[in-house]
């Protein structure tokens, strides 16, 4: 009965050491998105380069089809950059792009200098569009299978990890399931 | 608080209501906005029930970041519109999940959230009673050795 007295106090402080633990390694900015699962919702908006086109959330399905929220005023989106440059000149997927609370000539500028990776870009100045697909800040990179299911949603500038730990074996697994 | 109110109230006499309540709905004051007390009440409510993701600490009420403008416009369109207070919830967690709320729902995934005070009382509880229970037995022992000597 006595040795409880120091077992009790030893085991809370094990689990309570446990899970500060864990959260010293979790980002609190990331928010699990509700949209998981779920068909990526619907948008109609101008094309970022052509405004007399209009790009549909239609237009990416038929592949897996990676969907970038960026701006301008992002520095993660700078930092992202060159890294989507690669991926765009890889052709390992189709890179989509949201252009989030941005001005068209900036965001033109933008791409005449550093380049531009995508294959479309949606043209989203009051986010109302970037709303339902509850993007809260950029960068944020989402990954639909070909039926046009959100698979996955990264938080924070892509990198060359995130890509092969979370991206590459979800599209790997859609390729081997629609084939 | 209410030195920025002062403050708006000083503004909009020097340039006139109407300039300030047309370019932005931020200043708006939403006993001007709405048609009944109800939704002003309502508006409140919600905007203060829900966190803004961008600035995780603050209500959307209380944040000054764009988003959350637009929510508080969503809002306000919503209530305006006829919309239930659990359809504009609906709305705020389909795109960015009970995270939005400040009163998360009671569902399978927040079971140990809700319970974690119950448990822990009933652990301390249980740690009280036998440590009490402990004492007093050694008490009775070191009375019972009282009488002996």
């Amino acid at each position: 009965m006595k040795s409880l007295k120091y077992v009790i106090p030893g085991l809370a402080f094990i689990v309570l050491a446990g899970f500060f633990y864990k959260g010293l390694f979790l980002d609190p900015r990331t928010v699990p998105s509700p949209l998981i699962g779920k068909p990526a919702p619907t948008f109609e908006l101008e094309e970022l380069r052509n405004p007399s086109e209009s790009f549909v959330t239609a237009d990416m399905h038929g592949q897996p089809a990676v969907m970038n929220v960026w701006a301008t005023w992002c520095a993660g989106c700078r930092d992202e950059h060159e890294f989507l440059m690669r991926l765009g000149r890889s052709g390992t997927v189709p890179i989509y792009g949201l252009n989030y609370r941005d001005e068209r000539p900036a965001a033109l500028q933008w791409l005449s200098r550093l380049g531009d990776p995508y294959v479309k870009i949606a043209y989203d100045p009051d986010g109302m569009g970037s709303l339902d697909w509850g993007v809260y800040g950029a960068p944020e990179t989402f990954l639909l299978d070909p039926d046009g299911t959100v698979v996955y949603k990264h938080l924070g500038p892509m990198t060359p990890r995130v890509w092969e730990q979370e991206f590459l074996p979800r599209i790997s697994e859609m390729r081997v399931a629609s084939r | 608080m209410r030195r920025l109110a002062a403050l708006l109230l000083a503004g909009s006499l020097v340039f006139g209501t109407g300039v300030l309540r047309a370019d932005s709905v931020l200043e708006m004051n939403p006993s001007e906005t709405f048609d009944t007390p109800e939704q002003v009440e309502r508006y409140e409510t919600l905007t203060h029930e829900l966190r803004c993701v961008v600035c995780q600490n603050q209500s959307v009420a209380e944040s000054n970041v764009e988003l959350a403008r637009d929510l508080r416009r969503i809002v306000r369109d919503m209530i305006l519109a006829g919309n239930t207070d659990a359809e504009i919830k609906k709305f705020m967690t389909d795109r960015y999940g009970d995270f939005v709320l400040y009163d998360p729902p009671l569902k399978p995934v927040t079971y140990l959230l809700w319970g974690a005070p119950v448990i822990l009382l009933l652990v301390g509880a249980a740690v009280m009673v036998s440590v009490v229970g402990s004492r007093s037995r050694e008490a009775g022992d070191d009375e019972g050795m009282g009488e002996n000597t």
